[in-house]
């Protein structure tokens, strides 16, 4: 079945009928892209057969970063899984310790401060403009704009900053915490916050002129790994991905959780699905991330940050299980927890937006690339290999 | 596409005349955020050696460790934590949860040094370089991982109290107890303080599971009184548990109340009566039926030995039934507990006075093995004129008669002389026969009192009136009534016990008028009638014993309890019982 049959037919999938290549007749090639390999977005790798300088057939391998997460939290005392849960994906941890920590309060029937919703709402938005900024960073690096890239991790710096200031680390903030949050905002992280948006959006005019208006990254990314549109529920697109390709899908609207559903806004739907329109819409989400930033910063209310929890080395939860989810600057990110009662959550999966988006779809939108628009390819799809480890 | 796509990137060289974002030269080091989780600070004179930091470690990277000049000592394991910098994962829970919050972290982040072991470090005792360092993360106000509050015991008023001698405190319920037991750390201290070394952690822990048999069996192993002392224990356990530093203890003494009440009918079938073990044809003479002499012989008999208990008074019970008011311990109590004390190993003869019925040599000559322990129970008097007048009373043995089901008369107006324990039960007990205005004197001041603070502060509740530096100095018979003399004090130097002695004020006697006083002010040891055994005495009546096993220098007898060391309190008398019946049965060649 060509491409264009696969079109029409979104549930039949490539591996269906994956074609062998007769690799001793010199016409093709196998080439490793990884697991080490700066084109590739984390330790993965990716085992292309390749004609010419054209991709025929991808296969994606992952398994170079498993850290066993999921494994060590079934040992481990539910406040003691705190600490390791932002280290699952390192871009955005935020989300990570938002997510285990409702799963853990709805378990437990543990309602949170009004307070510590909005801050933690803040958190995650900050989180996304740090995490896409990154993204675009990476987008222009892997079609050689390395100039861009520079300015993009200089200014994601400027968020971990505010992080710093606010949770005590730069990267593994391990602030927000079962219960609501660890501490109060710091004085003056409200202003400080606005002079770092001010730099994100003059950047973002910037990063117009620069990458979006450009003639070569034009070309280059014109009609690179379209998404049609009936694709996004059989291969499970999530995020900015599926938004690019014309869905409205996102967790923030669609069922939303801690203050979003106050917060008036609707998803960016994009009109182009190929690399470009992707990362042109991964840019207006951030300046719309930074909106929402400052009508937080507005209306946080007064209060408490934190309900007062049982003793942690004997806080036992209820049985019962859960899923809750959050919209990551990837997409849907989801984590599934059992409890049975005991001191030890019985299972915990992490359910990221990265795996399908790295294994199905990549497999799929690769083939008749040019080895030089593989790395571009995969940034454009933002996949980040230690959410799909754990 | 047009010609502005090729010339737009050009704008980036904008940028070029800007000040650069990061500079290599000259390298400025910059200093962490207030709030950053650098390396761990420890206050070592306030750290307690808990081990809280090390359990909530989600990584093992906190292990505890002897530290040069630090000393155990009560509520104090001596050791400090030390942090392996390889498997610290800096999330800070160990200050969060810290008991004494003399655990922080700096904003320091930079340390470098070229010997790996250096990497494991012991706050606070090694040096680098920001110890002391004001900024750095520490816990913000509500963000403490330990409960501060105990749950209260419903407790019935100080006007219904006051007219009846029943048991006051209501002891906790099944929630109440679940909730206290939560806030446990499992330190261990409180083990270490407890004269006995009851497994405080394993009971506490067995009521978090539900399984109070199971908690019930855990007392038993090291306290047959387990039930009198959730009542009366002086609970060091609870003066060093680690979360009275920062809030109140947990209510260890309470939580053993709960576990032996809800447990009354199910307690023979857990602890049993000794009646599978196999006996050893070897027996003890165990004299006084205290709760020293009683719990020799629970242990002695659960070893094998036969056991038989020579008592002088008419029931067994000691101290805590005669010493102790019914309204903190109710008499039920001890008939319980000496009702699981008895097996067939056990023999219980009251009425019999050791010395004057049968000596000590004749018994060490009949059984294997002799443990004395009489305890203390001859209430001092005070070298006055007025001792023997109609109307003064002896504090212990008032209490005494109060155990025999006596309802003395004291009068309105009673006086009560001492500041110790006995002062306490005497004071109350007087209210509750009736005495409209209990007065109690005291030598010294109310912070050098012996007595429970609880005690006092429910003494007060009750309505006695406390007078300070105060002692008498004679009492004379007036009309129907006393008159006791008293002379002021003021506090000099201190003397052996730390206290400072009181020191009479010249000219300053006055007078007291009451219907009675009573004399608490100490009790003595009558341990004149085994010297005759060859059992040595001290010069304060007491016997001599080697301080690790409890033997006297007569081979084959052991004393144990107030009557070795002076006046003391139930838990102390249960640990020398104890830890008699362990030497004895070594003794005796039989297997613990």
């Amino acid at each position: 079945m060509s491409t264009a049959a696969r079109q029409t037919d979104p549930w039949y999938p490539v591996w269906a009928e994956r074609p062998s290549f007769d690799l001793a007749s010199g016409k093709y090639l196998k080439i490793w892209q990884g697991p080490q390999h700066p084109g590739v977005s984390g330790n993965m790798a990716l085992e292309l057969t390749v004609e010419g300088d054209i991709v025929r057939d991808c296969r994606a391998h992952v398994g170079y970063l498993h850290r066993g997460f999921e494994k060590l939290m079934e040992r481990r005392k539910y406040m003691n899984c705190f600490p390791i849960v932002c280290r699952i994906c390192v871009p955005e941890p935020d989300f990570n310790e938002h997510l285990f920590a409702s799963a853990v309060e709805e378990l437990a029937g543990i309602e949170i401060p009004e307070r510590a919703k909005w801050i933690r709402t803040l958190t995650l938005e900050l989180a996304r403009i740090a995490f896409l900024t990154m993204g675009l960073g990476g987008q222009a690096g892997s079609f050689g704009l390395g100039t861009v890239g520079q300015w993009c991790i200089v200014h994601r710096d400027y968020v971990l900053d505010l992080f710093e200031e606010l949770t005590g680390h730069r990267i593994y903030h391990m602030y927000i915490i079962p219960g609501g949050l660890r501490h109060d905002l710091t004085p003056g992280f409200a202003e400080r916050t606005e002079a770092v948006l001010r730099k994100i959006e003059k950047l973002m005019d910037e990063v117009q002129k620069v990458l979006f208006d450009n003639a070569v990254i034009m070309s280059r990314t014109d009609g690179l790994g379209v998404i049609p549109r009936p694709w996004v529920d059989p291969y499970g697109i999530a995020g900015t991905n599926a938004r690019a390709a014309g869905s409205s899908r996102d967790v923030r609207s669609d069922s939303p959780y801690l203050v979003y559903d106050d917060l008036d806004f609707a998803p960016i739907v994009g009109e182009r699905s190929d690399a470009y329109g992707r990362s042109l819409l991964r840019k207006r989400e951030i300046l719309m991330s930074a909106g929402l930033i400052r009508r937080i910063l507005s209306r946080i209310p007064d209060g408490p940050v934190r309900v007062k929890l049982p003793n942690p080395l004997h806080w036992k939860v209820p049985a019962g299980e859960t899923f809750v989810r959050a919209e990551s600057g990837r997409g849907e990110m989801g984590y599934f927890m059992v409890s049975d009662g005991t001191g030890f959550p019985r299972r915990v999966h992490v359910r990221g937006p990265s795996y399908t988006h790295a294994m199905a779809l990549f497999e799929e939108l690769v083939r008749g690339v040019s080895i030089a628009d593989v790395a571009g390819l995969m940034a454009s799809l933002q996949i980040c290999p230690p959410e799909i480890e754990r | 596409m047009n010609l502005r796509n090729l010339i737009s990137p050009f704008y980036a060289w904008k940028r070029a005349l800007e000040k650069p974002f990061t500079i290599r030269k000259p390298l400025v080091e910059r200093e962490g955020p207030p709030l950053y989780r650098g390396f761990h600070t420890n206050d070592i004179e306030l750290c307690i050696g808990c081990g809280s930091c090390e359990e909530i470690c989600q990584n093992a990277a906190i292990d505890l460790r002897r530290v040069d000049g630090i000393e155990p000592k009560q509520g104090d394991s001596g050791l400090r934590p030390s942090i392996d910098y390889g498997r610290c994962c800096w999330c800070a829970l160990c200050v969060d949860i810290c008991p004494t919050a003399s655990l922080g972290m700096s904003n320091r982040y930079n340390w470098i040094s070229d010997d790996g072991e250096d990497w494991v470090f012991t706050p606070g005792v090694d040096d680098g370089g920001w110890n002391g360092d004001e900024l750095g993360y520490r816990r913000a106000e509500g963000s403490w991982l330990l409960d501060p509050e105990a749950r209260e015991m419903p407790v019935t008023g100080p006007d219904e109290r006051r007219r009846t001698f029943d048991e006051y405190a209501g002891g906790y319920g099944p929630a109440d107890a679940a909730a206290e037991a939560t806030r446990c750390l499992e330190c261990g201290l409180c083990v270490e303080a407890c004269p006995t070394h009851m497994d405080v952690p394993g009971y506490i822990g067995a009521i978090r599971e539900g399984d109070l048999d199971e908690g019930l069996r855990i007392l038993y192993e090291t306290n047959p009184f387990s039930e009198s002392c959730g009542r009366v224990c002086t609970a060091r356990c609870q003066d060093a548990c680690a979360l009275s530093q920062l809030g109140r203890p947990i209510m260890i003494r309470w939580l053993k109340r709960y576990i032996t009440d809800s447990t009354l009918e199910r307690r023979a079938a857990v602890i049993g009566d000794g009646s599978a073990v196999r006996p050893t044809g070897r027996s003890v003479a165990v004299v006084g039926a205290g709760p020293s002499g009683l719990t020799a012989a629970f242990y002695l008999s659960r070893f094998g030995h036969r056991v038989t208990v020579f008592e002088r008074a008419e029931k067994a019970g000691g101290m805590l039934r005669a010493g102790i008011p019914d309204y903190r311990l109710p008499a039920g109590v001890l008939e319980r507990e000496i009702a699981a004390i008895a097996g067939p190993l056990v023999e219980l003869r009251c009425g019999v006075d050791v010395g004057r019925d049968v000596t000590v040599k004749a018994l060490r000559e009949e059984y294997d093995a002799v443990y004395l322990s009489v305890g203390a129970q001859e209430g001092s008097s005070m070298p006055i004129p007025g001792m023997d007048t109609p109307g003064v009373h002896i504090g212990v043995d008032l209490l005494a008669r109060l155990a025999l089901g006596e309802r003395p008369d004291l009068g309105g107006e009673v006086a009560v002389i001492g500041g110790g324990n006995t002062a306490m039960d005497v004071c109350r007990s007087a209210v509750r026969l009736g005495s409209k205005r209990v007065r109690v004197l005291y030598r010294r001041t109310e912070a050098e009192m012996p007595a429970a603070v609880e005690e006092i502060e429910e003494a007060r509740e009750e309505g006695v009136e406390f007078e300070f530096l105060t002692s008498p100095v004679g009492i004379a018979a007036s009309r129907g009534r006393l008159v006791v003399t008293c002379q002021r004090m003021e506090l000099g130097e201190p003397d052996a016990s730390g206290r400072r002695r009181p020191v009479p004020v010249e000219g300053s006697e006055y007078d007291v008028s009451v219907d009675s006083c009573v004399m608490a002010v100490g009790q003595q040891v009558e341990g004149g009638f085994a010297t005759a055994a060859g059992v040595k005495v001290t010069r304060w009546n007491t016997f001599e014993v080697d301080g690790d096993t409890l033997a006297t220098d007569e081979r084959g007898i052991w004393a144990g309890g107030d009557c070795q060391t002076g006046p003391d309190d139930a838990i102390k008398a249960v640990a020398a019982g104890k830890k008699a019946a362990w030497y004895i049965n070594d003794y005796l060649g039989g297997r613990s």
